[in-house]
Order: C-alpha cells, then structure tokens, then sequence
C-alpha cells in the first residue's frame, strides 16, 4: 500500500512538467508575447554535420562570393582576416588569390599618407560603409549566435545525433524565407514578412537574394561538369556555409582530433578495465 | 588515521629514511593512497570523487592557459575569446575544454552529491565530511557563475546583472552592497575585472576545501552500499591497486563522455546569445542561468516576492548542510530502506523537472508547477526525512561488508574479530 501510494506520487511528479508544457504552450492568444520564430528552421544537410563532418572548399569560395558580392553592402566580418581564407580545411584559396582578394580592399591605416591603403592578407575585413539606423549585424559568429530552441525531447536525441547545425538551418531558413504575409497581417513600412525570423513576424533586411544575382566564378570555366545552379536557395546554402566556417574555422580540425582521441580512449578504457578485471579477480566484492 | 589493516609505510633505502624523519611526507601520500583501507563492496558510484578531483584539475590547468591569453577588459574580452578560439595554437581545445568541463564538473558533482544521499554518506561520524562537501559545491557554483561572465557575451552580461541585481533584496542595505559588488551602478568593467579575479582565486579555495574533505573521508573512511561500517580485515581492500584502479576505469570512460562534448557537440550546452558581444542597451529575450544552476533559477522564479524567492533559493542549499540531522533514520543505506528508496528517486525527478522548468519562461503552467516542485524540494528535507526515519521499517541488513559480498556466513570472520564491535548505528 504505501508502495504504491509512493509510486502514484512519483507518476504524478513526473507528469507535472510534461503537463505545465502543455498549458505553457497552449493558450497562445493569452501571453503577451507570442512564440517566434512562426515557422522553425527547415533543417538541411550539411557537408560539416556529425563526427566526419567537413567543409567543402568549392562552396565556401562560392559562399565567400555570395557573402563579397552581396551581405558585404550592410554587413561586415571583422574577425575574419583575409590569410584566413588560405585555411586548408577552410575555403582554401591560393595564397595568390589571397593576396588579389586583399588589395582589393581599402583599409584604415593611420600610419601611412592619406590615412587608407589596399589590404594585405594579414589585415581583417574592413567594416561595412556607414548605415542609416540601426547596425546590421556583424556576421563572423552568426552562424552560432542564433538558435530556436528545439524543445524537449528534441534536445535530447540531439546530443546523441550530434546535432548542432541549428545555427546554419536557422541562417538559410531565413534567407529563403522571404515571402507574402497571410491576409489578416499588417506588416509596417521597411519591414519584411519572414516567418522564420527569431524575435518578430517581419524584420528589416530586405530579400537581400535573388535567381541570377552572382554569377559564379566556378560556373566560368570551360568544364560544365562543376557548374551549380545560381537560385536562391544554392547562394543561401553556400553563403550559410561560408558563414558556418567563419564562426568555427576550426571545426575540421575539431572533428579530426576527436575522432583520434575517442579511438585512444575507447582502446585505453579497454586495457584499464582488463586490468581492473585482473586486480580484483581474487576479491569478491559485489554482492 | 585508519587501521592497520595494510602495511603502513616503510622506507627502504637510507635517503627515504633519513627523508622520512625530516618530512614525512612520502608517508602521508603512501598511507592516504596505497595502504588506505577501502571497503571491498564500492561499486562505480564511489568512483566520483576520483572523477572530480581529476575535473578540477583538467580546469585549473585548461583555466591557467586561457588566462594567459585572456583579456579583461569590457571592450577586449568578447574579442580575446575569439582571438583564443581563431588565433592561438589549439585555443579553441582549451577554450572548448574549459566551457564544457564546468558541466562535466557539475554533472559528477550531482552524481558525488546523490551517492551521497542514497547511501546516507552524511550520516554521523561523517557530518564533517558532508558539510565540507557542501562548501565544495557553493564555492563551485560562484565559480562557475562568475566563469560565464568573463566571455562578456549577451548571456553573460545579463546572467551577471539578474543574479547581482538579486542583493538589492536584502532591506536596507542592498542597493548599497550591490553598489559596492559592482563596482559601479551596473554591471560593467569593474565588475568583470573582479569577477576575473576571483574566477582565478575560487579554485585553489576549492582545491583546498577537496583537500579538508579528503582528510575527514579519511578519518572517517568511506560509506559503502551496505552503509555498516568496516568491521574487520576482510572488509577491505587497500586502496591501491584496487580502488586506483577501479578509478582510473571510471576516469576514463568519462573521459569519453567529456571527448564527446568537446570535439563534437562544444556548444550544445552553451547559449547562443552568448556568441553575441555583451550590449547593455538590448536585454535578451530569455535570461536562462547554465543548466547545472537551472533547479535554483526555478526555484528563486517561482515566489512571488524577490526577498523570499531569494531566501528560498539560498534555503535550497543551505538545507543541505543540516541535512544530516534531518534525516533521523539510524539506518544509512536506502538499500534496507524500502520507503526512502522510492522517495530518494522522487526527489532526483523533483531535481531534473525544476531543471527543466528553470529553462522555460517564468509564465502559465511552468510557474504552477515549478512553486509544486518546489515545495516538494523542501517537503523532502524538512518533513519527509525527519517522519520516514520515525515510521520507516527497515529491512534486515547483513552483519558485516564481507557477509553481504560472500553471503551470511560465508565471510566466516577470523577467530576473534567478532569481538571489534565498532558498530556505528
């Protein structure tokens, strides 16, 4: 009897948080603030997802073209320096192609006449032109600064499946989400509808992407056979992975070391509990 | 110390006996960690004091590198992480290393903290030994808290301000103390500076509170799962090789659970607003504290009125240190506690749901059911533990370690040590 009274007690316990998530979330009209993003981020395969993940150099350089040609107008990259382009297990340009894409730009440099110079591969992005208003955001970590919570039990499974591209699914969900607001919805002037937005039915930034807006360098060589479509989505997914890179340069390397490190230990778990087993053969000891 | 269960140490050459009568301190290692006596039925529970030692030491060493490279500085401290992420040779393993090994700290901690309460390890003559583990884990959570600030993120400028901004409770003089706290009349630069500070102080106070608790174990020696104190010899074994390396087993395979973390998942337990520069113009959508403070976030939200949740939230740990005298139950183990058993693992789903209700937004059903959770946090310590003990049959518990291990009689005990009756409760 008193068995089963604790047990009863014990059910009922554990279903309280289950239930207070549902009157949390069920009546959406009463809270003074509604839940956002509308839509949760569509999720995407990504070449640098799970334990062998890697980055595709050919679409960083597209995404670092996209992010050049388009995002670079209002938002800038300033702890990215250009010799990080060089990055083997990163975008992988030429140490040539470096040092073009550098002088290119203008930097600030108080030292010589004139108070500005070309870029030099060891110097950072320079910051975007000057923005009436509000800041756009700088980019160099976006790729990890936004996140939609994923709910439980969601969050659970996602540390056993490694899940941790929320950032990029949430960035390319955004930049493909652009689209008509549902009938019954005002949307302010300068705002854009995209129910993929994290604080707000609309925000700011316009569809800063359209079909044919980059002609991509790596579509200019005689070979079709590299040739990638030049949509919205293609330059949302390169240019989310380029981002993806400039907020964990070193995630290749991450990967790589983790995978020798899990290997050394599982071998040394092995060895140690043989000797374990060894040591405590001639005592009994569980009962 | 203990018994003379093992040979205690004995120099053999002449420098190690000339050294043993100047500084003894071979011995002290020798007799505290080869011949000290552990009691033979440890399972891998008891492997977690071993787990934490070896966590406090991976975060002083990965928090000494960092500090090197470290900037603190309001408006160079988001930029140097990044610098030790980007820049330096393998900053972002250290980096990585140190963000996550405070939640692996944690996450043994808890199960140190739980071992304890299932097997009654706090219960006399190792009062003591359980306080100082409760100063332990104070002494953590400042440094944990006060460890987030330093990357200045979103997360870390408006963590520090919710939980500073918790002082001006106090009547009187709050609003002066968190003045004085701050160094300023918010949270900004002086306040990192000293949070830096003591970020660096509170280990080595942590080191030496472990090396207290170390001591009171070892006057006392280990609980084990019968909870029947070591009677004879052939209750134990010596520590090394036996309980080195059990440990060392244990170490390891977490070890594989930090590696999985580290390499593979580093910012599954970290926030994303945190990869946001500090902004004290912009306040986040959600405050949320890191997971390990998530069950005392819930508990401070779910009252009402800010002094009182306050109160509750110290209340929630400084029951804890009374908790020896709480529970009355003469008997430690809940293994012979048929009642306690089932309200000790009520209690650890108690824990995890005001976790998880810590993590929710303080409105509608979350708030109903963390003030539930709550009151059942201390329903435990003050009523339940107190009555279950008065009310509780046990059940018959074997007469020594050796007999539960090899069965009732089977320990058949060596002629004339039935007459050692040190018997404990």
């Amino acid at each position: 009897m008193q068995i089963a009274i604790t047990r009863l007690a014990a059910v009922l316990l554990l279903a309280l948080p289950l239930g207070a998530t549902a009157l949390g979330a069920e009546p959406e009209a009463e809270h003074a603030s509604p839940h956002y993003p509308l839509l949760n981020p569509k999720l995407e395969s990504w070449s640098f997802a799970g334990p062998f993940g890697k980055y595709d150099p050919q679409q960083l350089q597209r995404g670092f073209q996209v992010y050049h040609e388009v995002c670079s107008s209002c938002h800038s990259l300033g702890m990215v320096a250009f010799r990080d382009l060089a990055s083997t297990t990163g975008p992988h340009f030429s140490v040539d192609e470096v040092k073009a894409l550098a002088a290119e730009a203008t930097v600030a440099d108080a030292s010589v006449e004139g108070g500005t110079r070309p870029g030099r591969p060891y110097d950072y992005f320079p910051p975007a032109p000057p923005f009436p208003g509000a800041h756009p955001p700088d980019l160099s970590l976006i790729a990890k600064a936004r996140a939609v919570k994923r709910g439980f039990p969601t969050f659970v499974f996602d540390m056993f499946t490694q899940y941790q591209e929320g950032g990029p699914d949430y960035v390319h969900s955004l930049l493909t989400g652009f689209q008509d607001p549902p009938a019954d919805m005002t949307v302010p002037d300068g705002l854009y509808y995209n129910p993929y937005f994290i604080s707000a039915p609309y925000l700011a930034m316009p569809p800063p992407l359209s079909d044919g807006l980059v002609a991509y360098a790596q579509n200019k060589d005689e070979s079709a056979d590299n040739d990638v479509p030049e949509t919205v989505d293609q330059y949302s997914t390169d240019v989310t992975a380029f981002l993806m890179w400039a907020a964990e340069p070193h995630l290749v390397e991450r990967k790589a070391m983790g995978l020798t490190v899990m290997v050394f230990l599982v071998l040394f778990a092995c060895l140690v509990y043989y000797t374990k087993k060894k040591v405590w053969l001639a005592v009994p000891h569980e009962a | 110390m203990h018994e003379d269960h093992f040979p205690r140490y004995e120099p053999k050459t002449r420098f190690g006996r000339w050294f043993d009568d100047r500084l003894p301190a071979t011995r002290l290692v020798y007799d505290s960690f080869v011949a000290y006596p552990v009691p033979r039925n440890l399972n891998y529970w008891y492997t977690f004091g071993a787990v934490l030692s070896v966590m406090l030491g991976v975060q002083i060493l990965t928090g000494v590198v960092l500090a090197m490279h470290y900037v603190a500085h309001e408006a160079y401290a988001f930029e140097s992480v990044e610098k030790i992420m980007r820049d330096i040779n393998y900053g972002w393993l250290l980096r990585y290393l140190h963000s996550n090994g405070a939640s692996m700290f944690f996450l043994a901690a808890y199960i140190h903290i739980f071992r304890g309460m299932y097997y009654g390890s706090y219960k006399a003559p190792r009062e003591i030994l359980w306080i100082l583990g409760v100063i332990i884990f104070l002494l953590m959570m400042a440094t944990a808290f006060m460890g987030y600030v330093l990357p200045w993120g979103q997360m870390s400028f408006w963590g520090a301000t919710v939980i500073t901004n918790l002082f001006t409770a106090i009547p009187l003089v709050g609003k002066t103390i968190t003045t004085w706290l701050w160094g300023g009349f918010s949270v900004g630069g002086p306040t990192l500076n000293r949070f830096f500070s003591l970020h660096y102080l509170l280990p080595f106070m942590i080191a030496g509170v472990v090396v207290l608790h170390i001591w009171a174990l070892h006057v006392a020696g280990q609980t084990n799962p019968t909870g029947i104190e070591v009677k004879s010899k052939q209750d134990v074994v010596p520590f090394t090789p036996h309980a080195t390396i059990k440990d060392a087993f244990a170490i390891v395979i977490f070890m594989i659970l930090f590696a999985w973390f580290v390499f593979y998942i580093p910012n599954f337990l970290g926030d994303a607003d945190n990869s946001i520069k500090a902004n004290p113009l912009q306040t986040p959508a959600h405050i949320v504290p890191e997971w390990y403070l998530l069950p005392f976030y819930a508990i401070l939200r779910s009252i009402p009125n800010k002094l009182l949740g306050v109160c509750m939230m110290f209340g929630a740990i400084a029951v804890l240190f009374l908790l020896p005298w709480l529970d009355t139950s003469r008997i430690r183990s809940a293994n012979y506690r048929p009642l306690y058993r089932q309200f000790f693992w009520i209690f650890i789903a108690v824990a995890i749901g005001l976790g998880y209700l810590g993590s929710q937004p303080p409105e509608g059903g979350y708030v109903i059911a963390a003030r539930i959770l709550t009151t059942y946090y201390f329903f435990h310590f003050l009523i339940l533990l107190p009555l279950l003990g008065m009310f509780e049959t046990p059940k018959p518990r074997p007469a020594s370690i050796a007999d539960s291990v090899l069965g009732a009689g089977g320990g058949a005990q060596p002629a004339g040590s039935a007459a050692a009756p040190e018997t404990r409760g």
